[in-house]
């Protein structure tokens, strides 16, 4: 099936089965790779990208059910204001490591951001817990969504 | 760094070969890590090295290349996996060569045992907490002779002393500090200089470092925040196809049926290759590949490992550690002094199989045509896994590229080169270039894991409670027999006795013992912190027991046979006082210490924790303190110690993989479960500031967590958590 899908500003025009995972059409089909591929099964977050501003797991979603929703993921995240503070703030701490987890987490935190500005630790938890970092980097994150929060 | 050497990798530095590399004009270094039986460092003309320069008489194991638009390549055979390594090494380098950090731009190295060696573990491989250990001296001495030549050029040039000349952010300067050239105008006349020996050639005083020590930003980091990083599994090739793949659940086992027909109807799939111990279906991309995997419904035949069980391995083991094994230490009479001892005490001591689970899942792309053989992948390995494609493709070791990447996550699970083994068979059946990605179940079933061990142990107290006999049996798989045979002498596993043979305590009468014990259908390979992540947990927690017995404090007990061992007891104290030890704590509160000496390191914890009535574990705080010697980053090392102590801290709550009916039970996240933001504690790192040689750091946390949190749980409960994953069913509270 032909679907033409919105993503960071451009429209694109892709031919697969419905029920493909965004994430795959991503990085398959379109060559954007900074959206990682980590569970398949909406276990660790790695593949969070934005629908209409909102953070979903892309490996869990189908590339029928977004219709005229505007994709963002992490190669432009750094044009929202949210966006912009959290890499810095990362870069600012120093919060990777290995990396692959990254685009992820950073899409979490923006989505968190524009709905939060100012969040706690428990909302922090709330809308982090589903990502998962294998190298350990969580006290960094919390630090460094904080630090871009202002708070 | 601005990254783009490591996007633009592909086609690029990757591809390099040596030859390619040893084009173009300018300054070129060349340093050895081992065994130089001249001078450790050459410096030549780069279009004047011949390959006999490089592999001959005394083989440098390192490139530096500075060309002369002034840029400075560092080839480093260590992988980048988070460890900072890129960042580390480049500091060495830039210390001494006097240019700022990001003049530099680094190039993973290809695979060449002769040049690119790790001295420390004696292959090229990422590993052993041995990158900072192996480069420390030779990276600045290589630093120190092309600043040498650097400068000798410009005091030609000016006809001056070069004495009178100085260096700095890669340009010489005179003595008035008028006159002044970049090494880029210089390096093509350093090339023609004759090399100073490198005894002649003084290193900085570290009380002079301006680069080595200070928090310098991580070079990696900018591609990382924004998607630009690209890892194995992000290799794009025209005309590339990408796999799903089942492998055999259980090892041995072959695919009784596939329904190809099925899978070929699915849109974008264009093959399915069944090599018996796995299926790929082959699309032209992953949405399409995995649900024509689906529809290939495959049935399986077990093979001869249908029926192993975790409880039979377990049998095993305890059956085979009764008997006696091959003698890692003896000295005194442990058996007599155990027999006289004022009191006895007894363990038994069990850690589980481990899978590695990085983020990254296994993944391997391959072009195999009839004169060479291209492999993306980002591999803590690349001579083994060279080597293991020679053998599999008949082709020349030449004709075997490895284009490494940055791994997403290592743990020690690209010390295999299992995943680039199967890519390949299964390019041999498909035409053009293919990406062959494991799904999370696949990654978590076939793992290579660490290994299940079980720990007999005896200790006798006099009676002042001082031991005064110690024995240790360990039993389980051997990795090293496997892995590094040389290094497997008379029966004797090092790996699997390191920091058990040699506990860093005065014991008088001490006897330890391996017995190797390989659990059919298992494949077990090497994880973060290798032997001591289990002989840490089983020699600190049984330490506990003793203080227990001795009815002594756990830290008073500890500093009380450390007596001889300084820096061994400064972190213990260390640790200790920042934690606050001795402080009251509420009811099923309680601190625990370890102590450990591994990788060249000291390192101590205290696990602060709260056991709550159903048994559950919180661990509220960890406190690290850590000698490592002199260091380079500290930034780095502080994040090595929050992340490792999370890794062996996931490990200790959760982690244990199963097997049943020869098969993995786990299988996702949800099953073996990492730890999460909401669950972990602050990590607090305390750096000894220490003239001593750099010791290894990425390993040394997650080997010494796990006795401190197992004897703070003891503290907080009085139950004693002899086997891992802790239980939390036998920590429940009977009030």
């Amino acid at each position: 099936m032909a679907f033409t899908l919105k993503v960071n500003g451009s429209s694109h025009e892709i031919d697969v089965d419905g029920d493909i995972p965004l994430l795959w059409v991503l990085r398959d089909v379109l060559g954007m790779t900074g959206t990682k591929f980590g569970c398949g099964q909406a276990l660790c977050g790695a593949c969070t990208v934005h629908i209409d501003g909102q953070p979903v797991r892309s490996c869990q979603t189908s590339v029928n059910s977004i219709g005229d929703s505007v994709v963002t993921t992490i190669e432009a995240i750094g044009h929202t204001p949210q966006g912009a503070a959290l890499q810095k703030a990362w870069l600012d701490l120093e919060v990777v490591q290995c990396g692959y987890c990254q685009s992820g987490q950073i899409m979490s935190a923006a989505a968190l951001l524009k709905d939060t500005p100012k969040p706690s630790d428990a909302d922090i938890d709330s809308a982090m817990s589903g990502n998962v970092c294998r190298c350990g980097t969580y006290q960094r994150i919390r630090a460094a969504i904080k630090q871009a929060a202002g708070v | 760094m601005d990254g783009s050497i490591l996007t633009n990798r592909i086609e690029g530095e990757t591809a390099m070969s040596r030859r390619t590399f040893f084009q173009g004009t300018g300054l070129l270094l060349g340093f050895a890590l081992t065994g130089a039986r001249t001078e450790p460092v050459f410096a030549a003309p780069v279009s004047q090295v011949t390959e006999n320069d490089v592999t001959g008489t005394f083989a440098p194991n390192g490139f530096i290349r500075i060309n002369p638009t002034g840029a400075v390549t560092l080839v480093i055979p260590m992988i980048e996996m988070g460890q900072g390594v890129y960042t580390s090494l480049s500091m060495l380098l830039a210390e001494e060569l006097e240019v700022k950090l990001d003049q530099i731009q680094v190039q993973h190295a290809p695979p060449n045992h002769a040049l690119y060696v790790n001295s420390i573990i004696g292959i090229q491989n990422t590993g052993g907490s041995a990158s900072v250990r192996a480069f420390w001296t030779p990276l600045r001495q290589a630093g120190a002779v092309g600043r040498n030549l650097l400068i000798a050029a410009a005091a030609k040039r000016w006809n001056v002393d070069p004495a009178s000349c100085r260096a700095k952010d890669g340009v010489v300067f005179d003595a008035s500090g008028s006159k002044h050239l970049s090494y880029g105008e210089l390096a093509r006349a350093a090339a023609e200089l004759p090399v100073p020996p490198v005894k002649n050639v003084k290193l900085k005083d570290p009380k002079d470092f301006t680069l080595i020590g200070t928090r310098a930003k991580r070079v990696d980091s900018p591609i990382k925040v924004d998607g630009r990083a690209l890892y194995g599994i992000d290799t794009r090739l025209p005309g590339m196809k990408v796999a799903a793949v089942a492998i055999s659940p259980v090892l041995g086992g072959k695919a009784k049926t596939v329904n190809e027909k099925a899978a070929l109807a699915v849109k974008g799939v264009r093959q399915v290759v069944n090599i018996d111990e796995a299926v790929a279906v082959v699309a032209d991309h992953m949405g399409a590949a995995k649900k024509g995997l689906e529809a290939a419904a495959i049935t399986w035949d077990d093979g001869p490992n249908g029926k192993v069980n975790n409880a039979d391995i377990v049998k095993q083991l305890e059956e085979e550690s009764k008997k006696p094994g091959v003698v890692a230490r003896n000295e005194g009479d442990a058996g007599k002094a155990l027999a006289e001892a004022a009191q006895r005490v007894d363990a038994i001591y069990q850690v589980p199989f481990l899978a590695h689970a990085a983020m990254e899942p296994m993944n391997c792309t391959v072009h195999l045509r009839k004169d060479r053989c291209d492999i993306w992948v980002g591999t803590q390995a690349p001579t083994i896994t060279q080597s293991l494609v020679v053998e599999l493709t008949g082709l020349p070791k030449d004709a075997i590229k490895i284009h490494n990447h940055l791994i997403g996550g290592g743990f020690g699970r690209r010390l295999e080169a299992d995943g680039a083994v199967l890519a390949v068979k299964i390019a041999k059946h498909i035409d053009g270039p293919v990406k062959v990605i494991w799904s999370r179940e696949e990654d978590i079933q076939h793992d290579m894991y660490r290994p299940y061990y079980l720990d007999r142990l005896s200790a006798g107290l006099d009676a002042a409670g001082k031991p005064v006999a110690w024995t240790h049996r360990i039993a389980g798989s051997s990795v090293m027999a496997r892995y590094y045979p040389p290094y497997f002498k008379d029966g004797l596993d090092p790996d699997a006795v390191e920091a058990a043979a040699e506990p860093p305590y005065a014991l008088p009468n001490i006897h330890v013992d391996f017995v190797r014990v390989e659990p059919p259908g298992v494949r077990t390979s090497w994880w973060r912190g290798v032997g001591p992540t289990h002989n840490v947990f089983v020699v600190e927690s049984f330490m506990d027991e003793l203080a227990h017995a001795a009815k002594q404090d756990p830290v008073a007990y500890r500093k009380g046979l450390l007596g001889h061992n300084p820096r061994a007891l400064a972190v213990l104290s260390l640790a200790a006082e920042k934690a606050g030890w001795g402080s009251p704590l509420p009811a099923r509160h309680g601190r625990g210490i370890s102590v450990q000496f591994a990788y060249g390191s000291y390192t101590s914890q205290v696990a602060e924790v709260e056991v709550a009535a159903d048994g559950s574990v919180k661990v509220k705080r960890i406190v690290c303190a850590i000698d490592c010697g002199m260091y380079v980053n500290p930034d780095t090392i502080e994040a090595q110690i929050q992340g490792g102590t999370l890794f062996g801290l996931t490990a200790a709550l959760h982690g244990s993989i199963t097997f049943k009916d020869g098969r993995v039970e786990q299988s996702n996240f949800d099953s073996y479960l990492p730890m999460r933001i909401d669950e972990v504690p602050v990590v607090e790192t305390h750096l000894v500031r220490s003239s001593e040689a750099p010791g290894g750091v990425g390993e040394t946390p997650t080997a010494v967590v796990s006795a401190a949190v197992a004897n703070a749980i003891f503290a907080a409960t009085g139950t004693r958590v002899r086997r891992l994953p802790v239980d939390s069913n036998s920590l429940k509270s009977s009030s």
